[in-house]
């Protein structure tokens, strides 16, 4: 579904990617690993189209993506949750910012509101439609962010560090979300448990090479 | 802090239409802004204490609010009444003090909290998402409006950033002075601030992208002219002809 073939990307003069290769493939799962400023963010931020490697062909959904309209295509069928839940937040209210993808799909307020809720249902947030956005806590941030994501219906997901902040019991959520889905996922992460959990490969960056772990 | 938590509430005046409510407030606003007349300027104030009450908005928050504007009203009456000659004279002290300047200090006083607390109590009582909404069905282009509305959005966060650095700072032992490393060391922090503004603003256009944001924004709440609009839309243009009529 994923195809990076000899990826180059450099960043300020500085090389990151020199001819990298990822695959991903329908039904996988696997967990990104490796020390910070190794390159997976930026990986992340070259498969949604938000950075332009210098040479290398990317692959999404069937059809190499090279110009941004190409990109727009596929935002929405792959889901991007962001490091950083206050980015990805950006409405008044969790019912507005939840619906604000299926809203941009075409769907009408009266659709996007069904799925919103009934995401909103499957991560144990009920009732939360109404909260205002700014005045959650970090954790529910979090899944309200990876509902917003969810409720795009993507094929795929990609998640930068989902567990960044969180406590045990908002992780064990995230791992049932993800483990009971049949989602093909790419996910960094630094928590061993966490990445053995909701995985079944891995792979290690370092110095913008990537290798299998065991 | 809720910027927002005026919108919260339920009442026949929150419910009113967004675009009724902004030609309201601007009719009101520009007919403030042009009285003289003191009377007629008091008489202003009717019209949006009467809808606060209305929309049973917690009056502690509003006094909170004057507060921040009179505080700017406060500089008029420490500069026009000495500067604006005409009228009696009264001394004060070393000072002479003009009775004209003691008029438009009032004024302006005047005018600026019958306007903020329209605000209030229309544009106030709306979510800011509608508000923004309706200024482009009035024809405001649409990106003053979503630039109207992220600014809102944002304020919060950049206001977070802010108190985190201030409190990092404090853990590390500053103490404000008048010296010269007091002064670069808040220039560092105004230039943080907008350097991760500037950050975040990128990370933030990424994110509505990734969603499949089309310069377009959507609202769930729609609204639309009802009887009670039009009745609200003929009592603001009944009022204000009212009080141009009594000066």
């Amino acid at each position: 579904m994923i195809h990076l073939n000899d990826i180059s990307f450099k960043y300020n003069s500085k090389t990151i990617f020199d001819r990298l290769n990822f695959d991903l493939v329908k039904g996988d799962r696997i967990g990104l690993v490796g020390p910070n400023g190794s390159g997976k963010t930026t990986l992340c931020r070259i498969i949604m189209g938000l950075e332009k490697p210098a040479s290398g062909i990317i692959t999404v959904l069937g059809k190499p993506r090279l110009t941004e309209s190409d990109f727009a295509e596929i935002r929405g069928r792959v889901g991007y949750l962001f490091q950083d839940a206050d980015d990805q937040l950006f409405c008044p209210t969790v019912l507005e910012d939840v619906a604000f993808g299926p809203l941009n799909m075409g769907k009408t307020v009266a659709e996007a509101k069904q799925i919103t809720l009934g995401t909103l249902g499957k991560l144990g947030l009920e009732g939360f439609e109404e909260r205002i956005t700014y005045q959650l806590s970090g954790g529910e941030k979090r899944l309200v962010s990876l509902a917003a994501v969810l409720a795009m219906s993507p094929e795929v997901l990609i998640l930068d560090e989902p567990t960044g902040g969180l406590d045990e019991e908002t992780t064990c959520r995230l791992v049932d979300a993800l483990t009971s889905s049949d989602l093909t996922y790419l996910v960094i992460s630094h928590d061993k448990d966490f990445i053995c959990q909701v995985t079944s490969q891995r792979l290690w960056m370092e110095k913008g090479r990537l290798t299998a772990l065991p | 802090m809720n910027i927002q938590e005026f919108s919260l509430g339920d009442s026949i005046v929150h419910r009113f239409d967004p675009r009724t409510k902004i030609l309201a407030t601007l009719v009101l606003s520009i007919t403030v802004t042009l009285m003289n007349d003191i009377g007629s300027l008091c008489l202003a104030f009717f019209f949006p204490i009467t809808l606060l009450l209305i929309a049973r908005v917690s009056v502690r928050q509003i006094f909170r609010r004057l507060i921040a504007v009179n505080l700017f009203a406060l500089f008029m009456w420490f500069v026009l009444p000495f500067t604006v000659v005409g009228g009696a004279e009264y001394s004060l002290g070393p000072f002479t003090i003009y009775r004209d300047g003691l008029l438009s200090a009032l004024r302006i006083t005047l005018r600026s909290n019958v306007i903020i607390l329209s605000i209030m109590a229309l544009l106030g009582t709306s979510p800011i998402f509608n508000v923004v909404h309706a200024l482009e069905h009035l024809g405001i282009p649409n990106k003053l409006a979503h630039l109207y509305f992220l600014c809102f959005r944002y304020v919060h966060v950049i206001g977070e950033e802010y108190q985190r650095l201030r409190v990092a700072m404090k853990c590390r032992g500053f103490k404000p002075g008048t010296d010269l490393h007091t002064y670069r060391t808040y220039a560092y922090l105004m230039g943080m601030l907008l350097v991760r503004s500037f950050d975040r603003a990128d990370r933030i256009m990424a994110a509505m992208k990734c969603r499949g944001f089309k310069q377009r924004l959507f609202i769930i709440h729609h609204y639309e002219m009802r009887r009670n609009d039009y009745v609200f839309a003929a009592v603001s243009m009944l009022f204000v002809t009212i009080i141009l009529a009594i000066r």
